[in-house]
């Protein structure tokens, strides 16, 4: 269990004030300029020894990612793009990050834009968070006012700006690309890749991009080194994060834990255990909704980190745990995430545009029992026929949760079409 | 050079092309639908997706570039299960009516889901309907049919210039339209029908006339704009269907105007079939006998120097040469292919071509428009300006009517002072010219036809000359034509002999009766009422305004039904070709003017094409150069004179009707209904 001596988000239950002088108080800003000192390379570096893995979902190395930005800026400026567009069922961390710690995120932003050669930093904040925009925008002219950011960053002679960009609410535009196509105004489609962010970008330009979360806890992996941060957790999972635990617990919460803190730890120390006890849990999507989801033998031993969930064929996506006790109708709550993944495809692509659509429609059928035994083979073929395929990785997403769910419930699924009059109706 | 290994064998491939250009080159196929060479590279199909050693999931071969020690795989069992899922995405919600659609025989997604589809369906759930959109009197559409591939929106956006269309909602609702919904305001908007995979957007006109393979299709070239786009003719029994564009790098591209596709409709109406004889003030159907007689009985008796010839914008090399062999037989060097009066002449071959060639605009930096609109005289040509300013560094100068181009266009000027202003290196744009590597000036009949279009020619030799555009191997003076006919003409020397009349002077003539035979070829465009009392021939294929005005009506051949010489804008010298036969007792052009010839005593030397064509080259090699462009020398042309500041207007102000034929089509008509001429087109939003 992770000790409060090495929480970064200090302040993420929002117990205290969010502002520059809290802020301060909990050490954030706190020497910034040494950090930029120690010059881009060394930044870089050392978020690469950290070991941190990208907190949006795919879990890709961090100073990896910021070291195929082009070493030298040229005639294009470099751009840091924060992912703010925090839309994946369950997950709430990037919004208690804005609305209880922003100066993390901002301070951040300097670190890792200067760790890139970018005197710009656009947030893309999902549209939903209007209010979460209001305290982030506050915090932001803060910065400026302190001279934090600005034409002269922390006394640095860096030139830094940060920019906020609310989006229109579309899940879509969480992908790096998509999000990238808004931000320049046009419809939040995913771009090809190759050419990748870092080369073409925002506006053409060199671009990263970049989770909250990842950025956020930049400069205390700055302030108290590398090897703290790879220190925690597991090897090849390092670090502290954010989990969200919802559904079917007593007290769900978005929690900093260790890296590789097993689930059961997790769910009965920070959410006050599975409602009506452990042996009452159905199963858990340990990753928000693109993961499939785990049965309880899996969920009794699993640790959270991205090897250990790979391993049982899930992921850690964005770590929102969500809990399904016995009362679940399993079946429904899937078929809940494909209409989810139906309305949310941009249909720029056919296998993503007709897959989601039809898989939908079948797991409707299996719902209600008005199909056939084996439309579960043909469904779980389709869901085959779509990931991997498409454009981006809404494809994958839209079918992993089904081919969880035929690989843990297909008993249940059958027993839908076999005996359609025991189905429950109820709600997921 | 990269050597990358497709299937199991290694090729050595130019580095800049992606994979499905390299295994085409290669001679291995890769289904498609979304890529297009000429547009920007979607993705958005999957059917090209290819196995690539080294990802862990298969890519889309048209747009992942190639590099060096790639390995590809595009037969695998896993490629072919992939493009069997793609198929059947593409089609659970596709409609089943192949045999009702206009598509059927020539359609992507039928040939394909033959080629790599599995033969039976697994969806069971409803199929999508969507609401069909309307664009228009030219494009009829299906949208349930469309499978979202977005080459019509990336058409519109790239080639066309006319961001229109896009794709509205999302997932599986995803929709393509306009939006607020209109018309599509394009003169190109029917290549977006040949683009469409499927049958989504279909041809209106065309609309369940015939099945592809009923149709013999031949290889022609287009006569109604001086682009020389070339087409393939499609017609069934006696009858034109419709006119598809043809590959030619160096003209049309794959492009062709809306008016040359869809004015073939006008070929089948107010078409004159037989001769006509005026008797008693009225035009009464008459033989070939007795209209040869009728004209050899009328041209007894008039003084050769009364006698004039006018060839319009759609007659054919060999006919204007067979008039012009006539004429000069008989005494006669009345004769003129300038309908519109244009101030060109034959001395130097340079000072009327489009010098630069179509395809040489794209080495173009910066260009000068002079009295004229190239989206309406030339849509086709306007795309290459187009495609190079989209390429980026390109500068275009306008002096004369400005209108909306579809690029960003620099207003110089409005006249020939303007012009002149420029010729003398004074002014930005000069600079702008001057410094450019490889500077264009056109110039549009609209700047050449006035009383001083001489002096304005003269004044933009000067221009040419002073500002650097004309140097070893660039040549960027350039005349924009708007007649098929117009080089050819000029190239065959269809000009006033020595002491011979012009247009205007054979019209004056005619007023005051010092004219009193006049033989007009395929000429509409003149004031036919100004022909006063003379004896009027007329030759031509449409009932149109010679036709009234005549007093005997020779039916000739439209450029569908004869073999045929034209010489575009550019001095290229195509072939087109026969696809039909002239309806009724008409003619080939030539074959007319040589059978009165006989009558008239003055026997041309000619029986059959091949000596015609003969005859061609002998009054200009360059008619051996077929299909190719020759490039003249440079001279001193025009002539110094007083210019006037009157602003310079195009020749075109109404795209859809601009001729015989297209005056005659019911489609250009329904075009205009819901265009309107140039100034007054609707938007779409003004109710």
């Amino acid at each position: 269990m992770l000790a409060d001596k090495d929480r970064i988000f200090a302040n993420i239950y929002g117990l205290d004030d969010p502002f520059l002088a809290g802020a301060r108080k909990r050490g954030n800003w706190d020497g910034t300029k040494k950090i930029l000192k120690k010059g881009r390379e060394q930044i870089v570096e050392d978020i690469k020894n950290s070991g941190l893995r990208g907190r949006g979902g795919a879990g890709f190395s961090t100073g990896m990612k910021w070291s195929f930005m082009p070493k030298e800026v040229g005639d294009r400026p470099h751009y840091l793009v924060i992912n703010a567009d925090e839309g994946e069922p369950g997950t709430c961390k990037d919004r208690e990050i804005i609305r209880h710690d922003p100066h993390t995120l901002i301070e951040g932003a300097l670190i890792a834009s200067f760790a890139m050669g970018a005197h710009t930093a656009y947030c893309y904040v999902r549209g939903e968070f209007y209010r979460e925009t209001e305290v982030l925008q506050r915090a932001v002219d803060e910065a400026y006012e302190a001279g934090l950011i600005g034409e002269n960053a922390c006394g640095s002679g860096y030139k830094f700006d940060f920019y906020i960009h609310l989006g229109a609410g579309a899940y879509i535009c969480g992908e790096e690309t998509a999000l990238i196509e808004s931000l320049e105004g046009k419809k939040g489609q995913p771009r090809l890749k190759p050419p990748f962010p870092a080369n073409v970008g925002v506006f053409g330009c060199p671009t990263t991009v970049n989770n909250v979360e990842s950025i956020a806890v930049v400069p205390e992996i700055m302030r108290r080194g590398p090897e703290w941060f790879a220190g925690i957790g597991k090897p090849n999972n390092t670090g502290t994060k954010l989990f969200n635990i919802s559904g079917h617990v007593n007290t769900p919460c978005t929690v900093e834990e260790e890296m590789g803190i097993p689930l059961k730890e997790l769910i009965e120390k920070h959410a006050g255990g599975v409602r009506g006890s452990w042996d009452n849990l159905l199963g858990v999507i340990p990753g928000g909704a693109s993961v499939p989801v785990l049965n309880k033998e899996q969920c009794d031993t699993v640790t959270m980190d991205y090897d250990a969930l790979r391993e049982l064929r899930s992921g850690l996506g964005t770590a929102a745990v969500m809990v399904m006790d016995k009362s679940t109708d399993i079946v429904r709550a899937i078929t809940r995430l494909s209409a989810f993944y139906k309305h949310e495809s941009c249909g720029q692509c056919t296998p993503c545009r007709e897959g989601t659509g039809w898989m939908w429609r079948m797991m409707e059928r299996i719902c209600k029992g008005e199909a056939t035994l084996e439309e579960i083979d043909l469904l779980e073929q389709v869901t085959y026929q779509v990931e991997g395929h498409t454009i981006c990785a809404l494809g994958d997403a839209a079918a992993w949760p089904i081919q969880g769910l035929i690989r843990t419930f297909r008993p249940e699924m059958e027993r839908r079409i076999t005996q359609p009059a025991t189905n429950t109706d109820q709600a997921a | 050079m990269v050597k990358i290994t497709i299937n199991g064998s290694e090729y050595e491939v130019e580095a800049d092309l992606t994979i499905l250009q390299a295994c085409e080159q290669v001679g291995v196929e890769i289904p498609r639908f979304c890529f297009h060479e000429r547009l920007s590279i979607a993705g958005n199909c999957r059917m090209c997706l290819v196995d690539m050693e080294r990802s862990p999931k298969p890519v889309a071969s048209c747009a992942m570039p190639v590099a060096d020690g790639m390995v590809v795989n595009t037969n695998t069992a896993k490629v072919q299960k992939m493009r069997r899922g793609v198929m059947e995405f593409l089609l659970i919600n596709h409609p089943l009516d192949c045999p009702i659609c206009d598509q059927g025989g020539e359609c992507d997604l039928q040939d394909q889901a033959m080629g790599y589809g599995i033969d039976h369906s697994r969806y069971a759930e409803n199929k999508r309907a969507v609401k069909d959109k309307d664009f228009g009197p030219l494009i009829k559409t299906i949208m349930t049919r469309c499978i979202h591939c977005t080459r019509c929106v990336r058409f519109a956006t790239e080639v066309a210039g006319v961001p229109e269309l896009g794709a509205m909602g999302r997932g599986e609702n995803t929709e393509i339209g306009t939006y607020v919904e209109h018309a599509l305001t394009s003169e190109l908007s029917g290549n977006m029908i040949d683009l469409c995979p499927v049958g989504a957007l279909t041809s209106r006109p065309y609309a369940f006339a015939a099945r592809p393979w009923e149709l013999t299709k031949t290889e022609s070239v287009d006569v109604l704009d001086a682009v020389g786009s070339n087409i393939r003719v499609d017609a069934r029994g006696p009858e034109v269907l419709r006119i598809l564009p043809r590959l030619n790098e160096d003209v049309n591209e794959e492009w062709i105007s809306d008016k040359t596709r869809f004015a073939c409709d006008g070929l089948r109406r107010q078409r004159l079939d037989r001769p006509y004889l005026r008797r008693d003030g009225k035009l009464q159907a008459a033989s070939w006998n007795e209209a040869l007689k009728a004209i050899a009985e009328a041209a007894n008796g008039v003084a050769s120097a009364s006698m004039a010839a006018i060839a319009g914008d759609l007659a054919d090399c060999e006919s204007m040469l067979a008039l012009k062999d006539l004429m000069t037989a008989l005494g006669s060097a009345n004769i003129d292919c300038r309908q519109d009066g244009a101030k060109l002449d034959t001395r130097v071959r340079s000072s009327y071509l489009f010098n630069t060639t179509i395809a040489g605009i794209e080495q173009a930096d910066a260009v000068v428009l002079v009295g004229c609109n190239p989206r309406l005289e030339a849509p086709v040509l306007n795309a290459r300006i187009r495609k190079r300013w989209v390429a980026g560094n390109f500068t275009v100068g306008v002096i004369g009517p400005e209108a909306d181009l579809t690029y960003p266009t620099t207003l110089v000027g409005t006249s020939a002072k303007d012009l002149e202003v420029i010729a003398a290196g004074k002014g930005h744009f000069a600079k702008v010219l001057k410094n450019a590597e490889k500077a264009m000036i056109i110039v549009g009949q609209g700047a050449l036809k006035g009383e001083d279009g001489a002096a304005v020619l003269n004044l933009a030799r000067q221009a040419a000359d002073k500002l650097g555009m004309i140097k070893p191997g660039w040549n960027g003076f350039n005349v924009l034509h708007t007649a098929a006919a117009r080089v050819g003409g000029l190239d065959l020397g269809f000009v006033p002999g020595e002491g011979g009349l012009d247009v205007a002077g054979i019209l004056a003539g005619a007023q005051s009766s010092t004219i009193n035979m006049v033989y007009l070829l395929c000429a509409d465009e003149i004031d036919t009422q100004a022909l006063g009392d003379a004896f009027v021939i007329y030759q031509g294929h449409h009932g149109d305004a010679g036709a009234h005005r005549a007093d005997v009506i020779l039916p000739g051949a439209a450029y569908t039904e004869k073999n045929a010489t034209y010489v575009n804008t550019e001095g290229r010298v195509q072939l087109g070709r026969r696809a039909i036969f002239p309806p009724g007792e008409a003619r080939e052009d030539w074959t007319i003017i040589r059978a009165l010839s006989a009558v008239l005593g003055q026997t041309l030397p000619y029986d059959d094409l091949k000596a015609v064509r003969a005859k061609l080259v002998e009054a200009n090699p360059n008619f051996l150069n077929i299909n190719q462009t020759t490039p003249a020398e440079w001279g001193s042309f025009g002539t110094e004179g007083a210019i006037s500041d009157a602003p310079f207007a195009s020749p075109v102000c109404n795209f859809y009707m601009t001729d015989p034929i297209s005056r005659a089509s019911e489609t250009m008509a329904h075009c205009i209904e819901t265009f309107g001429k140039d100034d007054e087109r609707k938007t779409g939003t003004d109710g």
